[in-house]
């Protein structure tokens, strides 16, 4: 059984549909990259994935005993945390705050468990620094931390290295490298980068205006062969 | 100095004020909470906005002769709170505009309906003591404190029972969705709290200054503490040393109340900011 299998999936905004028929399935361990160019529904997709809009049509079904609660997220900065005076262990910990439900404060468990994400991450000397005057390269670290505290099935990126320079950029394809081999976690990843794609991931979900789902290597013989453009339609999977 | 203490005690032995000074300091602790949250969920307008709708409120409850305002302010400013939220959420009237609409619907209607139903016979009096804070909180009854006082000791409980939700919702509203945190709930949640805490800020410092009270503490702590927990200590204790100074001066020296505790709210932000501008200079 796949940990999260999609069907017929029709997604958009405001009941205008962007994107048709989406069909495809993520396995345990996968490496699964979205790619796709701007505009063309990425984000819609994994909004609708994380629970936070409804798809206009079509079954997203979870398996595997993968709950929907249970997925990390790596959410792209947003304005307000520019500013937002916060130390990294709070943040951190934040990411406990799914498995707390009602408890108001945190325990022994989940605080060891925001610990052994920072250790993993290797940000545990900026453990009291504050989030607002780090680098963009350790700002991902802690909200990658943060992520792997809400799980340990599943993390979903978004454009996890966008605004990094080369060299952190390459280390944080290491770490989510790691992260997928060594704690067998299922990493579903949104990027324009496909270079880099194609280097790390196992599958590829291309969306636009042809839609396909292969794994990498059949995704390189396509491009080998024939170019986006010539792509049949058809192949739909 | 000690003509101004023996003025002080004198003052001291009057009910009226130790009760100014207890409401006075338990508004400012409460207002300081859900300040930081305000000001980086970009909401520092919506304590403005609820205030101009408690002022409207009011005024609807003078024409109606209540005995008590609580009654009617309270629930009224409370469902603007959610209506205001709700509408933040909506694209299609943005979150700023929406303040704004209703924030000055309810100025304008409240004044009306005070200069139709006019109960004193000093009517800009009233409408300036209900816009500036005034002598009102020098007539607080004993049901005014118990009243003032049962509603900070909740909203403290509340605070502190949720901050780390509240501290999640606000850092990143996406992802505590997504990992199963009712974020919906948490912002309603804060938006009822704000509204509790704006009407009993009403009394204090009027309805026009309120926002004074609920971001800047908030913003001087930002100025030099740096994480969330010591941003929100700071601005607690900061807010209440700040009311009590402001309402100490304002005893002594005649100003009006409202006015003067916002002027040393000012003054501490100032003296923040050069303190932060002070210790980057160090670093480098």
């Amino acid at each position: 059984m796949s940990l999260i299998t999609c069907q017929n999936l029709t997604l958009g905004y405001e009941g205008r549909a962007i994107l048709h028929n989406l069909n495809f399935s993520v396995n345990t361990g996968d490496y699964f990259c979205i790619v796709g160019e701007n505009g063309s529904g990425k984000s819609t997709l994994m909004k609708t994935l994380l629970n936070l809009q409804a798809p206009i049509s079509g079954k997203i079904i979870f398996g595997d005993g993968l709950n929907r609660n249970e997925i990390g997220y790596l959410p792209q900065q947003t304005i307000v945390q520019k500013d937002f005076p916060a130390s990294v262990k709070e943040i951190v910990l934040s990411g406990c705050q799914g498995r707390c439900g009602l408890r108001p404060f945190y325990n022994k468990e989940e605080k060891n468990l925001a610990a052994d994400a920072m250790k993993k991450m290797m940000i545990e000397h900026l453990s009291d620094c504050c989030y607002r005057e780090l680098s963009g390269g350790q700002q991902q670290r802690v909200l990658l931390a943060r992520a792997l505290c809400a799980t340990k099935k599943m993390l979903i990126l978004d454009e996890p290295v966008s605004g990094l320079d080369p060299k952190v950029t390459a280390e944080m394809y290491k770490i989510i490298e790691e992260i997928n081999k060594k704690d067998k976690i299922t990493i579903i990843m949104i990027s324009h980068d496909i270079d880099s794609a194609v280097k790390y991931a196992t599958h590829i979900l291309h969306i636009g205006d042809n839609i396909f789902c292969k794994t990498k290597e059949e995704y390189l013989k396509i491009i080998k062969g024939k170019g986006f453009s010539q792509t049949d339609k058809g192949e739909n999977i | 100095m000690n003509e101004i203490l023996a003025k002080l005690q004198e003052y001291f032995q009057f009910p009226f004020v130790r009760y100014a000074l207890i409401v006075g300091v338990l508004t400012a602790l409460c207002s300081s909470l859900l300040g930081v949250t305000l000001v980086l969920k970009r909401f520092s307008f919506i304590g403005d906005g609820l205030s101009h709708v408690a002022f409207g409120a009011i005024a609807v409850a003078s024409a109606l002769n209540l005995t008590n305002n609580m009654v009617f302010v309270l629930p009224a400013t409370i469902i603007c709170a959610i209506l205001l939220l709700k509408t933040g959420q909506n694209t299609k009237i943005k979150g700023d505009a929406a303040v704004a609409m209703i924030s000055v619907s309810a100025m304008a209607i409240g004044y009306l309906i005070m200069n139709i139903f006019s109960t004193g016979p000093n009517l800009s009096g009233d409408v300036c003591s209900t816009l500036f804070g005034s002598t009102s909180i020098l007539t607080l009854t004993k049901q005014d404190v118990t009243f003032c006082a049962v509603l900070s000791v909740i909203v403290v409980i509340m605070f502190t029972l949720f901050y780390n939700k509240i501290f999640a919702v606000t850092f990143d509203e996406n992802f505590s969705k997504a990992s199963g945190v009712n974020a919906d709930f948490y912002n309603l949640l804060i938006a009822i709290i704000i509204a509790v805490i704006i009407v009993m800020a009403m009394n204090l410092v009027g309805s026009l200054l309120i926002s004074a009270l609920v971001i800047f503490p908030a913003l001087s702590a930002m100025r030099i503490f740096k994480s969330f927990r010591s941003v929100t200590v700071c601005a607690a204790i900061l807010s209440v040393c700040c009311a009590f100074l402001g309402m100490i001066i304002s005893i002594v020296s005649g100003t009006p109340i409202g006015s003067t505790i916002v002027a040393v709210d000012i003054t501490a932000f100032i003296i923040f900011s050069i303190i932060e501008k002070m210790s980057n200079y160090l670093e480098k």
